[in-house]
C-alpha cells in the first residue's frame, strides 16, 4: 500500500517527539559503549597497573544502569505524550 | 529448626497459591472480566522476568563468590536488547502479531518459505539446548532442599534422596504445565493463567532476593559503607574480570535473550500490546538492576561468614539459615522456587508447542492419509500430543540431571544452553532485515553452527575422557591440530566459552550468508522475505476479517472439529447472544471472525486456522501457497490451450493445403480429360481435311491445275499443323523429363528480343505494336539463347493473338534487380480471370473459348524452359493488363560493357 507522503517541515511539537525517539534509538547504543568501557581496565593480570576497586566498578555499572533506565523512562513518557498520532512513529523525519 | 517437613507444606502451599491464581486468571480470562490487568503492560514486564531463572537466583551469587563483577553480564545484554527495543524487538513483535507466529520455530521456517525442515531443525535444536537447562532448575531446587536437610540432620547432606525429591519436582512441574499450558489448547490467546502465575512468581523471586540482599547489608554487614568496605577489603575487591569475556558474555546474553524459546513465547506470542515494549523497555532493566543489586555483598559477605567450601552457590539460602533467620530462608528459597518453576513451565510450554506444531501433528497428519481435510475431531490429538510433549521434555531435563549427576557450577550449564540457542541469531536476524537470506543459507547456518557448539562447548563441557578423549583435546579430531575443541583452527589461549561463541557464531553468520548470496530462493521465500523486512510497510496492525460471505453452519462444522461439540457450540451461541440475535449462530461479523481464529490457532497452530478460516470465508484471505498452486495450474492450462491452438491452427493449414491440392487434381482430372477431347479434336480436324481432300485429288476426275494446286495446299499446311502439334508434345515431354540438353551461348539481351520479335511477328496481317527502352536492354547474357527466344516468341504471339484490347499494344520492360533480370512482357489487354491463373502454366491449359488453334502447350513450354534455364516465369497479377515476367537469374546474366 503506498504511504501518504510525510510532509517535509512538522509542526514544532511533532518535530519534538521525533527527536525524542532519535534519543530514545540511541541510548542502546550509548549503554553498549558505556558498558564496554570495563573493557579496558586492568583485569589483574599486569600487576603494575593500580587495579580498579570492586565498589567503584559496582558504582560505574550500577550508576550507569540507572541512568539509562531514568532517560529511557523519560524518553518514552516523552514520546508516547497525549496526542500521539498513529503511523508517525513508524519513520523519521 | 525448620523441619523438612515444614519447608515442603510451605512449598505446597505456595504451589497451591500459585494453581489459585493461574485457575482465577484463567476463569476471568474466560468470562473476559480483569482484562485491564491481564493485558497490563506490568503483567507483561513481569512475565518477562522468567529470563531470571534460578540460575539467576543461586548462580549469580556463586558466579560472583568465583569471578567477580562477571555476572551482571548475564543483565546487561537483555537490558541492552530492550533499551534498544526500537531497532530488534519492534519489529520481532510486530512480525510476530501481524503472521501470528507461534514460536521461534515457527517464525524462521514461515520466514524461509514456510519450510518444515527448517522448523524441525529448529525445534530439535531448541530441545538439545534447552534441556540441559531444565535440568538446572532442578538440581537448584534439589540442591536448595538439600541445604535445609542438612542444617536439620547435622552434617550428613545427602540424607534426602535427591534423585527422589528431583523425580518428585519434576513431576510437579509437568503436572502444573500440562494443566495450564494445555487447558485451551490456545497458543496465540495467551495463556492468562501461566502468565498471571508467571508475574506472580517474578514479584515473589524479586522481593525474596532482596529481603536476602537487605538483611546481609543491613542485617549482617551494619549498612551500606560498611559493606562496600568490606567488598573492597575482600577477595573480590578489585576488578578481574578478563574484557574478552566481559564483551562475549554481554553480547551472548543478549542474543540469548532475544532467542531462547521461553522469552520468544512471553515476548513475542504473549505481547498484546505493542505498546507494552515502551513501558518495559526501562521497566523490564530496573528489574533486572534490583534483581543484581544485592549480589556481590552477598557474596562477599557470605565468603566471609560461611565456613570455607560451602558452596557458593546457595549462599542466599545458607546465609540467612546460618543467622538463625529460618523465615527468611525459607521465603529465600520459595523465591528460587520460584524462579525454577516459572521458568520451566514457559519453557517446556514454548518447546512442546514447536514439537507439537513442527514434529508431531505433521507426522501424524502425514501418516493418517488424508490429512486435515478429513472430518473429524482432532482436538484431542493436539492436546495429547502438546502434552506428551510437555512431559518428554521434563522427563528429558529430568534423565539429564540423572546422567550428569547433578555437578557442575550452575553457570557453566547456563551459558552452554545461551550459547546453543544464540545459534538461531544470525538466521533470524539475517531473515528479518535481509531480503537475500535463502532457506538453504539458513539450513546450513544453523546446522555448521550447532556442529560447532556441539563440538567445542557441549561434549569438553562433560570433561576430557567423558565423551571426546583426552587425545582429542589434545591433538584435535582425527588428529587434526586444526580441529582441536578448544583451540579451533590453531588459535590458543583464548576462553573455552569466548572460543565457543566466537567461532560457532562467526561460522555459522558466514555460512549463512555466503550460501544464501550463492542460492536462488523459491518464490514464497521471496515473498515472506519482503513481508518479513519490510514488515512496516505492509502491516498496519493485524489485519481484520471481512466476511460477509462467510457461513456460520460451516464455520460452526469446522470449529467443532476442533474445539470440541461443546465448547464449539457455547462460544457460537454466547456470540449470537451478544450480537442480539435469538438463534445459535451469530452472524460472521469480522470480530467474531477474529475471535474465532484465536480460539482454532491453539489447536492447530495460527498458520493452519487463518487458512481454513480463510478458506469457508473465501476471498479475502488466501494463502501464498493457494495462489502459487493456482498460478501453476493456470499456467499449465493456458500452455496446453496454447499448445491445442497451435495444433489446430496446423491442422486447418493441413486442410487448407489438401484443399487446395485437391482442387488441382480436380481441374488437372478436367483437364487431361478436357485435353483426350481437345487432342483427338485436334488431331481429327486436320486428318479428316486432309482425308476429305484427298480422297477428292484421288476420285475426282478432270481437275483444274488450279484447284488441285488449292487441296494439296490445304493438305499440306493441315500436315504441317499436325506436325507443329507433335513437335511441341514431343518438346515437352522431352523438357520434363530433362532429356534436353542446353547449348549454352553469349548474347545480347537487346539482340534477342529483335530477333523474337521478328519471328513472332513474321507473316503476321496486323502485328502488335511494340514499345522497348532499349537502354535497359544492353545486357550480356550467357544462357540457351535459342530456347530462351522461344520463350520470348512465344509471350509475344500470345499477347498478339490474344489481346483484346481495340488498339493493342505490348510494352517490354527490363529492370535489373537484386542481381536478376526481369524481362516483363505486359499489353494493354484485359488480363486474366483469377480462378485461370492457377491453371494456365499446365499443360493443355487454354483461357476460354477464344483459342482457337492454340494446343495450350505454349505457356507450358516456356515454364519448362525456364525451370532449365535457372529462371523463372510467372503471370503478372498487379499489371495494368495482361502481363507475364520472366526472370533471368544473376549467373545467366552478365553485365553488358
Amino acid at each position: 500500500m503506498p504511504r501518504k507522503p510525510l510532509p517535509v517541515f512538522l509542526e514544532r511539537s511533532s518535530y519534538r517527539k521525533r527527536r525524542v525517539m532519535d534519543a530514545l534509538k540511541l541510548l542502546a547504543l550509548f549503554g553498549f559503549i558505556l558498558w564496554m568501557i570495563p573493557t579496558l581496565w586492568p583485569d589483574g593480570s599486569d600487576p603494575d597497573a593500580a587495579p580498579v576497586s570492586m565498589s567503584h566498578a559496582l558504582f560505574y555499572v550500577f550508576g550507569v544502569w540507572f541512568v539509562l533506565i531514568v532517560l529511557s523512562a523519560a524518553f518514552v513518557s516523552r514520546q508516547s505524550g497525549p496526542k500521539e498520532k498513529a503511523g508517525e512513529s513508524d519513520a523519521g523525519p | 529448626m525448620t523441619s523438612l517437613n515444614v519447608l515442603i507444606a510451605v512449598c505446597l502451599a505456595y504451589v497451591a497459591l500459585l494453581f489459585f491464581i493461574a485457575f482465577v486468571a484463567e476463569r476471568a480470562g474466560v468470562q473476559g472480566k480483569g482484562g485491564w490487568l491481564l493485558r497490563s503492560p506490568l503483567v507483561y514486564t513481569l512475565s518477562l522476568s522468567i529470563y531470571c531463572t534460578a540460575w539467576t537466583f543461586y548462580g549469580a551469587v556463586g558466579n560472583a563468590a568465583r569471578s567477580g563483577l562477571e555476572y551482571v553480564t548475564i543483565y546487561l545484554g537483555p537490558s541492552l536488547v530492550i533499551l534498544g527495543w526500537w531497532w530488534i524487538l519492534r519489529r520481532l513483535v510486530r512480525i510476530g502479531r501481524s503472521h501470528k507466529v507461534t514460536s521461534i520455530a515457527d517464525l524462521i521456517s514461515s520466514r524461509f518459505g514456510k519450510s518444515n525442515a527448517l522448523a524441525i531443525v529448529v525445534t530439535l535444536m531448541a530441545v538439545v539446548t534447552v534441556t540441559p537447562y531444565i535440568a538446572l532448575q532442578l538440581q537448584s531446587v534439589t540442591l536448595s532442599l538439600s541445604i535445609f536437610s542438612a542444617a536439620e540432620q547435622g552434617a550428613t547432606p545427602d540424607t534426602i534422596d535427591n534423585d527422589a525429591a528431583a523425580f518428585w519436582i519434576a513431576c510437579g512441574l509437568a503436572l502444573f504445565t500440562v494443566l495450564f499450558g494445555t487447558r485451551n489448547l490456545n497458543v496465540n490467546e495467551r495463556h492468562h493463567g501461566v502468565v498471571i502465575a508467571v508475574a506472580a512468581e517474578a514479584i515473589v523471586k524479586l522481593v525474596a532476593l532482596l529481603a536476602v540482599g537487605i538483611f546481609v547489608v543491613w542485617g549482617i554487614a551494619g549498612g551500606l559503607p560498611e559493606t562496600l568496605a568490606r567488598i573492597d577489603a575482600s577477595d573480590l575487591g578489585t576488578w578481574q574480570t578478563s574484557g574478552s569475556r566481559w564483551a562475549t558474555l554481554t553480547f551472548l546474553a543478549a542474543t540469548a535473550f532475544l532467542c531462547l524459546p521461553r522469552m520468544f513465547q512471553v515476548m513475542v506470542v504473549e505481547n498484546a500490546d505493542e505498546k507494552h515494549l515502551r513501558i518495559a523497555s526501562w521497566a523490564f532493566p530496573l528489574y533486572l538492576m534490583l534483581m543484581s543489586l544485592f549480589v556481590v555483598p552477598i557474596a562477599v559477605i557470605g565468603l566471609e561468614e560461611m565456613p570455607a567450601g560451602s558452596n557458593p552457590d546457595l549462599f542466599v539460602l545458607s546465609l540467612p539459615l546460618s543467622q538463625g533467620r529460618e523465615g527468611l530462608a525459607m521465603f529465600s528459597f520459595i523465591g528460587g522456587f520460584s524462579s525454577a518453576t516459572s521458568m520451566v513451565i514457559v519453557a517446556t510450554l514454548a518447546l512442546s508447542t514447536m514439537v507439537s506444531n513442527h514434529v508431531v501433528m505433521p507426522v501424524f497428519l502425514h501418516l493418517r492419509q488424508g490429512g486435515a481435510s478429513q472430518s473429524g475431531d482432532v482436538r484431542e490429538v493436539v492436546i495429547l500430543s502438546r502434552r506428551m510433549s510437555i512431559l518428554a521434555i521434563i522427563g528429558f531435563g529430568y534423565i539429564y540431571y540423572q546422567v550428569s549427576g547433578g555437578s557442575g557450577a550452575l553457570a557453566s550449564i547456563g551459558l552452554i544452553s545461551f550459547a546453543g540457542v544464540a545459534q538461531f541469531l544470525p538466521s533470524m536476524l539475517g531473515g528479518i532485515f535481509w531480503r537475500g537470506a535463502t532457506r538453504l543459507g539458513a539450513l546450513w547456518g544453523l546446522g555448521v553452527g550447532f556442529m560447532l557448539w556441539v563440538f567445542t562447548m557441549l561434549l569438553p563441557s562433560f570433561g576430557a575422557g567423558a565423551v571426546l578423549s583426552a587425545e582429542v583435546f589434545e591433538h584435535g579430531l582425527l588428529g587434526l591440530g586444526m580441529l582441536r575443541p578448544q583451540a579451533m583452527f590453531g588459535i590458543e589461549g583464548m576462553d573455552p566459552i569466548v572460543h565457543a561463541v566466537f567461532w560457532s557464531l562467526l561460522i555459522n553468520t558466514l555460512t549463512f550468508a555466503a550460501v544464501s548470496l550463492a542460492t536462488f530462493p523459491s518464490p514464497l521465500e521471496r515473498l515472506q522475505g519482503a513481508q518479513f523486512v519490510n514488515v512496516f510497510d505492509h502491516s498496519a496492525q493485524t489485519q481484520g476479517w471481512n466476511a460477509s460471505v462467510a457461513e456460520s453452519e460451516d464455520l460452526m462444522i469446522m470449529a467443532q472439529r476442533i474445539l470440541g461439540a461443546q465448547e464449539a457450540r457455547s462460544l457460537f451461541s454466547d456470540q449470537a447472544r451478544a450480537q442480539g440475535l435469538s438463534g445459535h449462530l451469530p452472524e460472521p461479523t469480522p470480530d467474531f471472525l477474529q475471535l474465532l481464529e484465536r480460539e482454532l490457532s491453539g489447536s492447530v497452530g495460527a498458520a493452519t486456522a487463518h487458512a481454513m478460516i480463510s478458506q469457508i470465508v473465501g476471498g479475502s484471505a488466501v494463502s501464498v501457497q493457494d495462489l502459487m498452486a493456482v498460478a501453476d495450474e493456470s499456467a499449465q492450462m493456458l500452455e496446453y490451450s496454447s499448445q491445442l491452438e497451435a495444433k489446430s491452427k496446423e491442422l486447418s493449414q493441413t486442410a487448407a493445403k489438401l484443399q487446395a491440392a485437391n482442387t488441382k487434381l480436380m481441374q488437372l482430372s478436367a483437364q487431361k480429360d478436357a485435353f483426350l477431347s481437345q487432342i483427338s479434336h485436334e488431331l481429327r480436324t486436320p486428318m479428316t481435311s486432309i482425308r476429305a481432300f484427298s480422297e477428292i485429288l484421288r476420285d475426282t476426275e478432270g481437275m483444274r491445275p488450279m484447284e488441285k494446286a488449292k487441296y494439296a495446299n490445304i493438305i499440306h499446311s493441315e500436315a504441317i499443323r499436325l506436325t507443329r502439334l507433335l513437335d511441341d508434345l514431343l518438346d515437352l515431354s522431352v523438357l520434363e523429363n530433362g532429356q534436353v540438353t542446353l547449348n549454352h551461348q553469349t548474347g545480347n539481351l537487346g539482340e534477342l528480343l529483335d530477333q523474337a520479335i521478328a519471328s513472332a511477328q513474321a507473316g503476321a496481317s496486323n502485328p502488335i505494336p511494340i514499345h522497348r527502352r532499349r537502354l535497359n536492354e544492353r545486357l550480356l547474357l550467357e544462357t540457351d539463347l535459342d530456347r530462351l527466344c522461344q520463350v520470348f516468341i512465344n509471350l509475344i504471339t500470345n499477347a498478339q493473338k490474344y489481346c483484346a484490347a481495340e488498339d493493342p499494344e505490348l510494352h517490354i520492360d527490363v529492370t535489373e534487380k537484386d542481381g536478376a533480370v526481369w524481362v516483363d512482357f505486359i499489353d494493354n489487354g484485359a488480363g486474366i480471370p483469377a480462378e485461370a491463373r492457377e491453371m494456365m502454366f499446365e499443360k493443355f491449359s487454354r483461357i476460354g473459348a477464344q483459342d482457337s488453334n492454340g494446343a495450350g502447350l505454349g505457356l507450358a513450354i516456356c515454364r519448362e524452359i525456364m525451370a532449365r534455364l535457372g529462371g523463372d516465369v510467372s503471370y503478372l497479377a498487379d499489371a495494368q493488363g495482361t502481363g507475364f515476367r520472366v526472370v533471368l537469374s544473376h549467373s545467366r546474366a552478365v553485365a553488358a560493357q
